[in-house]
């Protein structure tokens, strides 16, 4: 968990005639409104640092227009960078050759699109193929990979049909099928399920997380939703005007927010159904009770901990290792939304 | 303040014997850059030239049963619709039966080439033209022109250069057929759904794999439309072409222009619409059945 697949360094995006020109203005600090004022220029990404560990989801989420799913793009380098590095195991994805980059592309990371990107004229199993056969994979074992991952998201059946015949939700799960058929480790979804409706949302976001706990992939998620950044996301980056401002364990994120925007981010979030029992957790004190283990969220643990003579819980983990404990007080506070001061002069907007 | 009036009503235009030398040096410098250049070119276009001619003489000499069978079979295998078959075999004997075989068999020699030509440069330079908006900006202007300019105006350098004949025709009629084609190569690439080339993109596919799996197959709507209007424009162009000596159904149409000969003039034309509409017809439905998605039942 703890091996950095995709490190990204200082990472500049700068879009319009002569981004180069107006760098180093970037560099030192010129702000996306008067770089666009003065120069012409629309600063999409500034001084990007964050480090990607293998084989956990990584969620990087901000709304429209702070340059996520820029960001995203610059992984795979279908957006070239204006400065900066992408380290991916120890190679500069943006320094690479033309034909380096289409290996790349072919082996190492596979995409999933918020608008599917599907190829209407294309059979599902053709589409879940495709990077296969961009590869070069001969037909025959193409095809039985296809079949093979359209079963494994639940499309068995549907090889022969085209994508204008299948619903939204059917559609993104061909997309997913098609990303994973390449067997790349590193997938890359942008907004991959903001253009579903929330309960197929859910339901994809089970198909993934399902997926993950035994392909263990490294997965970059781009997401404007918290709730589906913290449902699904080992750490979270949260970008704004093309800055990151905060990241780490979501956890920590939900209970130290370093500012105003992310406080205004997290006010709606149903905080039972996100903050879990080892963000409250008093450590190493135990005591004579039931032990619920540490990931478990405080709406599932409030009738529990309720229900106790002692109202209170020991915490575990996966290996029942007592942690610590948490009793009712601990639990009811911390579903309470946090009273934040915040001085009005001070706010981002 | 006479000289104003004057200056303000009559145009100030060059004089006259300006205007005669300046025509006249355009007019003996082509022709002398003809002299020079006009067999070589003309044997440029040798190939062709042999090309047309056998398969001219092809279908003349093949008995008419055997070309009825074969249009058929075309007409089946690019449409698979017994409307257009039986509807083609009709209109054919009905053409071998009003005594316009021979001409119909000319024509359809003509505009086969063409349009086969016109297809050969015509998607490719549209393909070009998709990749560089630098091209595209070059070459739309002259579209422009071919498009607009007189049929009539162009084929007096074409004449001056290669005399009256096959060649000069079938060059004036690739002329008039060829912009639709390239024109909407160029605009059905370029309307190719961003995300689906990203995808493309993204999974590492070469400038080929690009083209031929995405690009092309997803601008054949537009392609193919291209090639239709490429088709009709080259069989419009056989009447004019005609004057310069191309046979087909267009001479009996020039001579019933000439001596007004309404019937003949008629049937003739007709003739035209009649392979205008087969062609038309079988090559947008095999157009249609390239593109399998877009049969069936739609979602939404």
């Amino acid at each position: 968990m703890t091996d950095i697949k995709i490190k990204i360094e200082n990472l500049y995006k700068i879009f319009g005639p002569k981004p180069k020109s107006v760098l180093q203005r970037v560099k030192d600090g010129m702000s996306k409104q008067d770089l666009l004022e003065q120069h012409g220029h629309v600063l999409g990404l500034k001084d990007i640092n964050i480090d990607i560990p293998a084989q956990g989801i990584s969620v990087i989420m901000g709304l429209s227009g702070s340059g996520k799913s820029t960001l995203i793009r610059h992984i795979n380098r279908l957006i070239e960078p204006t400065a900066g590095k992408m380290i991916v195991d120890g190679d500069d994805v943006l320094a690479m050759s033309k034909n380096k980059l289409i290996d790349f592309r072919r082996h190492k990371a596979s995409m999933v699109f918020q608008k599917f990107g599907l190829h209407v004229h294309r059979t599902v199993a053709e589409n879940v193929a495709y990077g296969l056969v961009v590869q070069g994979t001969p037909l025959k074992k193409a095809k039985e990979q296809s079949h093979k991952w359209l079963d494994r998201v639940g499309l068995a059946g549907f090889e022969e049909h085209y994508p204008s015949q299948l619903s939204g939700g059917m559609q993104q799960r061909v997309g997913l099928a098609r990303a994973l058929a390449t067997d790349a480790e590193i997938l890359l979804m942008d907004e991959a399920f903001s253009a579903l409706d929330p309960l197929i949302r859910t339901d994809m976001q089970d198909v993934l997380l399902d997926l993950q706990e035994e392909l263990h992939k490294t997965i970059v998620f781009i997401t404007h939703d918290l709730d589906e950044a913290l449902r699904i996301g080992d750490t979270i980056a949260i970008l704004r005007d093309g800055a990151v401002i905060q990241q780490g364990d979501p956890q920590d994120i939900i209970m130290h927010p370093n500012d105003d925007y992310i406080v205004d981010f997290i006010q709606d979030i149903n905080r039972g159904r996100v903050i879990r029992l080892r963000t409250l957790m008093s450590e190493g004190t135990a005591i004579n009770g039931l032990a619920l283990n540490q990931n478990m969220v405080l709406e599932e643990a409030l009738p529990l901990v309720a229900d106790t003579a002692e109202k209170a819980c020991n915490v575990v983990d996966d290996a029942n290792n007592i942690l610590g404990s948490i009793d009712l007080n601990q639990v009811i506070t911390g579903l309470a939304r946090p009273k934040v001061e915040t001085n009005p002069e001070n706010r981002y907007r | 303040m006479d000289w104003l009036i004057n200056f303000l009503t009559e145009f100030p235009q060059m004089s006259r014997q300006g205007l005669r030398d300046m025509k006249k040096m355009i007019d003996g410098s082509y022709r002398e850059f003809s002299r020079e250049y006009g067999e070589a070119i003309e044997s440029f276009f040798d190939p062709l030239l042999w090309f047309l001619v056998k398969f001219e003489e092809l279908l003349q000499i093949t008995p008419w049963p055997v070309v009825i069978l074969v249009v058929a079979g075309l007409a089946w295998w690019g449409a698979r619709s017994w409307t257009i078959v039986i509807g083609s075999i009709v209109s054919f004997l009905l053409i071998g039966w009003f005594g316009m075989w021979e001409d119909t068999m000319s024509t359809l020699a003509i505009v086969s080439v063409s349009t086969f030509i016109c297809i050969a440069l015509g998607i490719p330079l549209g393909i070009l033209m998709a990749r560089s908006d630098r091209l595209q900006s070059m070459v739309t202007p002259v579209l422009d022109i071919m498009q607009t300019i007189p049929a009539f105006v162009y084929l007096i350098p074409v004449v001056m250069l290669l005399g009256i004949g096959k060649v000069p025709g079938l060059l004036s009629v690739c002329i008039y057929a060829i912009p639709p084609i390239v024109r909407l190569t160029n605009l059905g690439i370029r309307l190719v759904e961003k995300e689906a080339l990203e995808a493309a993109d993204a999974f590492g596919a070469s400038y080929k794999q690009r083209l031929f799996g995405v690009q092309i197959p997803l601008a054949l709507p537009n392609i193919f439309a291209g090639v239709n209007q490429t088709i009709m424009m080259a069989l419009s162009m056989v009447v004019i072409a005609s004057m310069i000596g191309v046979a087909g159904l267009g001479v009996p149409v020039l001579k019933s222009i000439s001596n007004q000969y309404l019937a003949l003039g008629m049937m003739n034309g007709l003739a035209i619409v009649v392979l205008a509409i087969i062609f038309d017809r079988v090559s947008q439905s095999f157009g249609l059945r390239l593109q399998k998605h877009r049969h069936g039942a739609q979602h939404d």
